[in-house]
């Protein structure tokens, strides 16, 4: 995939006009990031972040290559933490906690813990753990985290590997499966926690050409049959327009522009998104 | 407990003559470390099997064992077949043979770490075996192990202490006769640790500043 | 030489002390790494301190002197050691800080995106490394650790020193008994050999079964047996 320059804040001012509004605080909101600013050493990937995402709703993020997406999800997920601002998951602050007097205080870990509990992810890489086989992949957490039974637990476990169409690898390890197949468990190693929100981070970008359409279809299906709240970042433009009700196109820690795919595929407004939505589709 | 400055002062002298015995023990035994190690670590890929066996036997027959017992041995059990050694040059000889079997496992990993292209290049220079390690392998592999190699010198500043067991004058052979003669212990061993920093810390700097050097490069 | 073999059973005994000396400093020596292994990476800069400092001064100083500490100058503090004590502390200190490097090492070794997959699957900080990392961990630092527990052996001949009944102690009585310092030195020199394969073998065995997920493909006997294992519950990681 072509990916395009990462340029600085500096050397090119944000096109304002292109970011809508914040929108008005619904109560409903599943997700919500309010002025969230993020940056490392010199570098800022996220500049006054404000997103908001509804229950049940499928979000793609797309932009350029280093324009911050991955870090939304980390920062969702608490693998990294805002410089300032708030973001919110289900109603309730993300990093930080209320004390006593009503003011907002950096959460502890408990608190973590507990907002956790609402999310989950699945990374480029997969992650799974090498020395675990796939069932127990699935079943360790939810063992050790869910304190449920190791019976129930494989029970879920064969479902899901059943789901994902990976029933007969359940005793395999990770490192004798295809790059496909390990992305299929991971999805389902996140899915048996039975997170209110999924963070996808380019599932299939680490994958070979031929591998890429198995973990597609699985999400696909699932975003068409779960009312989980997703947020996908993709460099995969057909699959965005299939599967998500919102695309947000992201460059330069800023959203440029959001809305159904429709519209952004077919006539987008700003420039950047026009460019970059060359660049890719080109490709 | 009590500890006297007078004692200290007392002891300290023979305490920093010893000092200087440990520092030329550790760094001939170091010499003939690297030296040795090269040496096992090129019979280690000699052309012929039964050189590299006896080799491998060897080094992990000298491995496995303590220097301790190898020092007696040398010292102890050498005389009688008429080869009678000073104390020092038998402890420098232990101690660079037992450590010359770590290097060549330094060396051998520097060796290794040789890309095959630049072999291949040789080999397409025609140049004979000989030149291709002295002039090709070599010149690349050493540079890159001195800091481990280093690390190995340290090592055996700690261990001169045990060259005591055969009475090389040393520093804390030298702890060990004044303490059973006073049956004072705390000045001399105490002393002794601090000599043992302060020997061994300058030199962790020195390696750690080459290391950096190096890679730097 | 029956002088010799006549002295073999008090070679021997020497050799159950020697043996028992390093199992219960091994055992010492792995209580200390790990943890401090562990809580060099810390968070918290005091608690990386003070397992550094640990490391920095074991390592730092020799064997030797640890253990002459230990035994000759702890007493004038009032603190009175029995050889074996002092042996297997001074042993078991030591060795443990070496391996707190080894073991801190291999914790590093280990890919980040491992410890990002547990905590996004909520695990606690305590089975992130329990159950992910150390696991994984445990791979890379076994050949090490096998080369510091035979390491272990050898310094255990340095309690001859502090009057312990251990080989090289025997070897230096038997000696001044009977003579023949070539055979009891060849012999004793022999039985330490023998003694470093055997724990040299042993962690091959345990390197091999600790790092059966790295194999080749499994047979489907075993597979059959983890599945088994698996919906029952009880396997070891
Ligand atoms: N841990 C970190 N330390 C320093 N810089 C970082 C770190 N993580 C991300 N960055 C920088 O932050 C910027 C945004 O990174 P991010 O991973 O969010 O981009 P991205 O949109 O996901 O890009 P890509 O499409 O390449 O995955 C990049 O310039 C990256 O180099
Ligand atoms: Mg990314």
């Amino acid at each position: 995939m072509t990916i395009l320059k990462t340029t600085t804040l500096q050397s090119d001012p944000v096109e304002r006009q292109a970011v809508p509004d914040p929108t008005p605080m619904k109560a409903s909101d599943m997700v919500r990031f309010r002025q969230v600013n993020k940056r490392f050493g010199e570098t800022v990937v996220l500049r006054d972040l404000d997103l908001d995402v509804a229950p049940a709703e499928k979000v793609a993020v797309i932009g350029p290559s280093g324009s911050g997406k991955t870090t939304i999800l980390r920062l969702l997920m608490t693998l990294e933490q805002p410089d300032s601002g708030t973001i919110e998951v289900d109603g309730e602050h993300l990093w930080h906690k209320a004390n006593k007097r009503g003011e907002l205080i950096p959460a502890d870990e408990k608190h973590l813990r507990t907002m956790r509990t609402h999310l989950g992810m699945v990374f480029q890489h997969f992650n799974l753990f090498p020395h675990m086989s796939v069932l127990r992949n699935i079943i360790e957490p939810l063992v050790r985290v869910r304190g449920m039974s190791r019976e129930e637990a494989a029970t879920r476990g064969r479902t899901l590997l059943d789901m994902v169409g990976l029933a007969e690898k359940e005793c395999a390890y990770p490192g004798r499966l295809s790059g496909g197949q390990q992305q299929r468990v991971a999805i389902a190693r996140a899915l048996a926690m039975e997170p209110k929100v999924m963070l996808f981070d380019e599932v299939t970008s680490a994958l070979d050409p031929e591998l890429v359409g198995e973990v597609l279809s699985v999400l696909r299906e699932l975003a068409q049959q779960t009312d989980m709240t997703m947020i996908f970042v993709t460099h995969e433009m057909r699959f965005a327009r299939e599967v998500a009700d919102r695309v947000v196109m992201f460059d330069q820690g800023q959203i440029v522009e959001q809305g159904p795919p429709c519209e952004i595929f077919k006539d987008p407004t700003s420039p950047r998104t026009r460019a970059f939505l060359k660049a890719v589709l080109e490709h | 407990m009590s500890w006297s400055w007078e004692f200290t002062w007392e002891i300290l002298p023979e305490l920093a003559k010893a000092a200087l015995v440990t520092i030329e023990a550790t760094l001939l035994g170091s010499v003939l470390a690297m030296v040795i190690g090269l040496v096992v670590a090129l019979l280690r890929r000699s052309h012929s099997r039964l050189v590299r066996g006896a080799t491998i036997a060897v080094t992990e027959f000298i491995r496995r064992t303590p220097l301790l017992v190898q020092l007696y041995f040398v010292f102890f059990a050498l005389p009688a077949y008429g080869v009678t050694l000073s104390p020092l040059v038998a402890g420098v000889l232990t101690l660079g043979f037992h450590y010359g079997t770590y290097t060549a496992e330094v060396y051998r990993a520097g060796i290794d770490s040789v890309p095959r292209g630049q072999w291949e290049a040789a080999k397409a220079l025609n140049l004979p075996r000989r030149r291709i390690w002295s002039m090709v392998v070599l010149p690349q592999a050493i540079p890159a192990v001195i800091p481990a190699l280093g690390n190995y010198v340290i090592g055996m500043f700690k261990e001169t202490p045990l060259l005591s067991g055969i009475a090389v004058i040393e520093l804390l052979n030298q702890a060990k006769l004044i303490s059973s003669e006073t049956y004072i212990f705390l000045e001399p061993i105490t002393l002794v640790g601090v000599f043992f920093l302060l020997l061994s810390y300058p030199s962790a700097i020195l390696i750690r500043r080459a290391e950096a050097r190096i890679s730097r490069r | 030489m029956d002088a010799v073999l006549n002295g073999l059973p008090h070679l021997f005994r020497g050799a159950q002390v020697t043996v028992e000396i390093t199992i219960l400093a091994a055992i010492l020596g792995a209580a200390m790494a790990f943890p401090m292994g562990v809580l060099r990476l810390s968070k918290r800069r005091l608690v990386r301190t003070l397992a550094g400092a640990y490391v920095e001064f074991f390592r730092g100083t020799s064997a030797l002197v640890q253990l002459f500490w230990l035994f000759f100058v702890l007493p004038l503090a009032g603190i009175k050691l029995d050889p074996m004590t002092a042996g297997v502390l001074a042993l078991g200190l030591n060795i443990g800080a070496y391996g707190a490097e080894v073991v801190r090492g291999a914790v590093q070794s280990v890919p980040h995106g491992q410890v990002e997959a547990a905590i996004a699957l909520n695990m606690t900080e305590m089975q992130r490394m329990r159950r992910v990392v150390i696991p994984q961990a445990l791979v890379a630092m076994l050949p090490p650790l096998g080369n510091l527990a035979i390491e272990l052996l050898k310094l255990t001949s340095l309690v001859s020193l502090i009057t312990l009944h251990d080989i090289t102690f025997n070897a230096q009585t038997l000696r001044e008994s009977v003579g023949h310092t070539t055979e009891i030195f060849a012999a004793v020199l022999l039985m330490y050999f023998v003694l470093a394969s055997a724990i040299s073998v042993g962690m091959r065995a345990l390197e091999r079964r600790v790092g059966r997920w790295r194999e080749a493909p499994l047979d489907r006997s075993r597979a059959a047996l983890r599945q088994l294992a698996d919906t029952m519950g009880g396997v070891p990681a």
